[in-house]
């Protein structure tokens, strides 16, 4: 382990308690509302996205107690609410911003040596920026909330709907200008800032997909932006653009807002693959399999993912020839995607692989994406999308792929840096019970759904026929098991940032420029800039000659 | 670029330096770098809005003709021509900076630079907007379609939503941009840019041609795209 990219780490041998480090450095309040530092606002934004996530949590927890009766427990008009809110937050003040604001923000310049991101004042300007929308959606939220649900379709929001429509289209339009300053930042940091010896193909994975995530942010989010604008003029002053009154297309809206959200599907689920790659190899003890296969296909996702927004609207007035171009390119999306697991599963090959709880989160990733992968080839299809279009088969398989993905990924690479980023250990045995638990839950809860959805039952409805309700108990019993497990976590790594055992710089004995600082790291990150002389992953210790 | 490598030593006592750079190069490549990244943000916030336009003008041709023709193009290639002359004065201010002339020099032509953004909004508000208004061309805020614009007629008001939801987030990013151009400006008067370190000016200059690049796609699409010379001409 000790031949790694830098020789000796002074203040190494010290106990954390005794050397500065960047939670140490000052204690006062205003020195982390101003700070600079991106391992603070990694923090910052850590605790931001968590309140968020019990919020839109809680509002999936009353969706859930809603639906064990078939006549409903509230009104419809509530309900339409409650998923709305749900939705809405969960993937615009949660999912978005989740892996890449925090563990990215956090890892970026630690894993490519440097001191820094490039722009550490508009990193925490980022921050502010996600605080002054969430903070437009929850007065949206106390001030009566959102019917539209989270895609704010044209003409309900613009002319129908009676709720608060504009706070919480404007909480999201000032979100997404921090989604691009910080992937403005990891862009300009990953191509200017590399330490020396760090060339693109020595970049740990991780890296490569929150490029490749930055590329969508940078990209997507300034078109939702406008389009939010245009619907917010809509409402306001009737411009006509989406209203079909006055010779405006609402389909124009559908093609806009999935423009940027389905590339926002990547969004989430790219980082948490590039937490799997750095996963997988520290648990096996492997080089990945593939490198420059897995690089790529995060570019190729990315890509793709700009060319594929018609899949979301084959039943809303599209002509056909533009559902089949759609339908291929989906399908095309699945390769890149097919090359990361069968990349992962061929690195579990013949590795010494351990069972620490990070790892579980991993391999549950594998297996709840590849269903929720393989379920979405299913709705790229235009004839079975016809039957499958707007029933709960959508949800289970998006969930599949947000929560079975996108969250088990960030959970996952949480337990596996927390020991970096507060130089404490968890409990290894409540935090595998958790991954356990959440593994259990999460398909008690989303699997029954795609029978459902298959049998025929709409999502966005307060009630529904009896013959449906076994199904629909045995997902509320998942999502309050579900519940359970999202709030162990949130205990132990509470408890062990003041009491637990002290971590030690790596104590997965992973590689990475990140493993070779102490925990936590000084703010300056590295005591001397590091100079990379091996591929990344180097478990076996070969140089990089031998794997050609 | 070459040259700049060679005073690295002396780039790096430069009071402008932040610490998480190597050294002044870097920081300046960052800055430029993410310029770029910005305005390819940029482009893509206006390119939604060019796409939506595309599609209502190829559906509704002859609302857009009308439309289009009611607009005062004097006005509009006026503001064309000051608009570029800004962008002129800019690049002269970037250039009086690389060249290692005074700040003094530099503030003029930023001073220039903002007096002809001011010059540019005037016209557009006072002289276009408010004859728009009395004219009742505003969509939601008194819009009236008139008899002589026959069957096209009802779509008019389409295009007037794009004019100025168009013209006003352009005029929205130079209003951002004037501030910004005049804190340079302070800077600049401080004697802050040298050839040695500009990178900000540089950066704002970056933008404010964007911007006026912007006007250059707009001024066609809005205000020459109802051909009334041509079908003048033809007649």
């Amino acid at each position: 382990m000790s031949t790694t990219v830098i020789a000796e780490i002074p203040g190494h041998e010290l106990p954390s308690e005794e050397r500065v480090n960047y939670l140490t450095v000052d204690h006062s309040v205003k020195s982390w509302l101003l700070t600079h530092d991106h391992k603070r606002i990694a923090l910052l934004y850590l605790i931001s996205i968590t309140l968020m996530f019990f919020v839109g949590g809680f509002f999936a927890v009353l969706m859930r107690l809603n639906l064990i009766e078939p006549t409903g427990l509230v009104a419809p008009e509530t309900y339409n609410k409650l998923f709305s809110m749900h939705g809405i937050i969960m993937v615009f003040f949660f999912l978005v911003p989740s892996i890449p604001a925090t563990l990215g923000n956090f890892l970026v310049p630690m894993m490519i040596g440097a001191r820094d991101l490039a722009f550490p004042r508009i990193n925490l300007l980022s921050w502010y920026i996600y605080i002054v929308g969430a903070a437009f959606t929850m007065y949206a939220v106390i001030s009566g909330g959102v019917d539209t649900g989270w895609t704010f379709y044209t003409p309900y929001s613009s002319t129908f709907s009676h709720s608060q429509v504009i706070p919480a289209a404007v909480g999201v339009f000032v979100t997404g200008f921090s989604s691009i300053l910080t992937g403005l930042n990891f862009i300009v940091t990953i191509h200017k800032m590399r330490a020396p010896g760090l060339t693109w193909f020595r970049l740990p994975l991780f890296i490569w997909a929150m490029y490749a995530t930055s590329v969508i942010f940078i990209l997507g989010t300034p078109v939702i932006a406008i389009t939010l604008f245009l619907l917010g003029l809509e409402r306001l002053l009737h411009i006509g653009i989406f209203d079909p009154a006055i010779g405006g297309d609402p389909i124009l809206f559908q093609h806009m807002f999935w423009f940027y959200s389905h590339p926002a599907v990547y969004i989430m689920i790219l980082p948490g693959m590039g937490v799997m790659s750095e996963l997988i190899t520290a648990f096996s003890r492997k080089r990945i399999f593939g490198y420059t296969f897995v690089a790529f296909s995060s570019l190729a996702i990315a890509v793709i993912s700009f060319l594929v927004w018609g899949h979301h609207m084959f039943v809303t007035g599209q002509s056909v020839y533009a559902g089949l171009i759609f339908s291929v390119l989906s399908f095309m999306v699945a390769i890149p995607s097919a090359i990361k697991v069968f990349n992962w599963t061929a690195t579990l090959y013949k590795g010494s692989i351990s069972y620490e709880a990070p790892m579980l989160y991993a391999l549950g990733f594998i297996g709840l994406f590849t269903m929720g992968g393989l379920t979405g080839l299913f709705l790229a299809s235009l004839a079975t999308d016809v039957h499958l279009n707007g029933t709960y088969f959508i949800v289970a398989h998006f969930h599949y792929i947000m929560v079975g993905g996108a969250v088990m990924a960030y959970l996952g690479g949480l337990h596996f840096w927390w020991p970096k980023i507060t130089g404490r250990l968890y409990p290894d045995g409540w935090a595998r019970f958790a991954a356990l638990v959440i593994f259990v839950g999460f398909n008690l809860t989303f699997f029954p759904q795609f029978v459902l959805g298959y049998l025929g039952m709409p999502r966005r409805y307060a009630v529904y026929p009896g013959e449906f309700q076994v199904l629909n108990v045995m997902s509320s019993a998942g999502a309050s098991i579900l519940g359970v497990g999202y709030i162990i976590p949130l205990v132990y790594f509470i408890w062990s940032f003041k009491y637990g055992p002290i971590a030690g710089p790596n104590p997965w004995g992973a590689k990475g420029l990140e493993w070779t600082t102490p925990s936590p790291p000084p703010t300056e990150n590295f005591e001397e800039v590091p100079i990379v002389t091996e591929q990344a992953y180097n478990y076996a210790g070969t140089s990089e000659s031998a794997h050609g | 670029m070459a040259d700049m490598a060679t005073h690295n030593a002396h780039h790096a006592q430069h009071d402008a330096f932040q610490h998480q750079f190597e050294d002044m190069e870097q920081q300046r490549d960052a800055g430029t770098f993410g310029m770029w990244v910005f305005l390819a943000q940029e482009i893509m916030f206006f390119g939604g809005i060019f796409a939506a336009y595309i599609v209502y003008r190829a559906l509704f041709h002859d609302s857009f003709e009308i439309g289009s023709n009611l607009l005062n193009v004097k006005f509009g290639a006026a503001n064309t021509v000051v608009l570029i002359a800004s962008s002129l004065t800019m690049a002269l201010a970037i250039h009086a900076a690389q060249a290692g002339k005074k700040g003094k020099t530099q503030v003029m032509y930023l001073l220039l630079t903002v007096l002809l953004g001011v010059i540019f909004l005037a016209v557009k508000f006072t002289f276009e907007w408010t004859a728009d208004y009395h004219e009742h061309l505003i969509p939601g805020f008194g819009f009236i379609i008139r008899p002589e614009w026959g069957a096209a007629g009802s779509h008019v008001p389409m295009f007037f939503s794009f004019y100025f939801f168009m013209t006003g987030l352009h005029a929205l990013h130079m209003i951002v941009g004037i501030p910004i151009i005049l804190i340079i400006a302070v800077m600049a008067w401080r004697n802050k840019f040298d050839e040695v370190y500009h990178a900000p000016l540089e950066m704002v200059g970056l933008y404010w041609h964007f911007v006026d690049i912007v006007w250059i796609f707009l001024f066609p699409l809005l205000y020459l795209v109802g051909g009334r010379y041509l079908s003048n001409g033809g007649h």
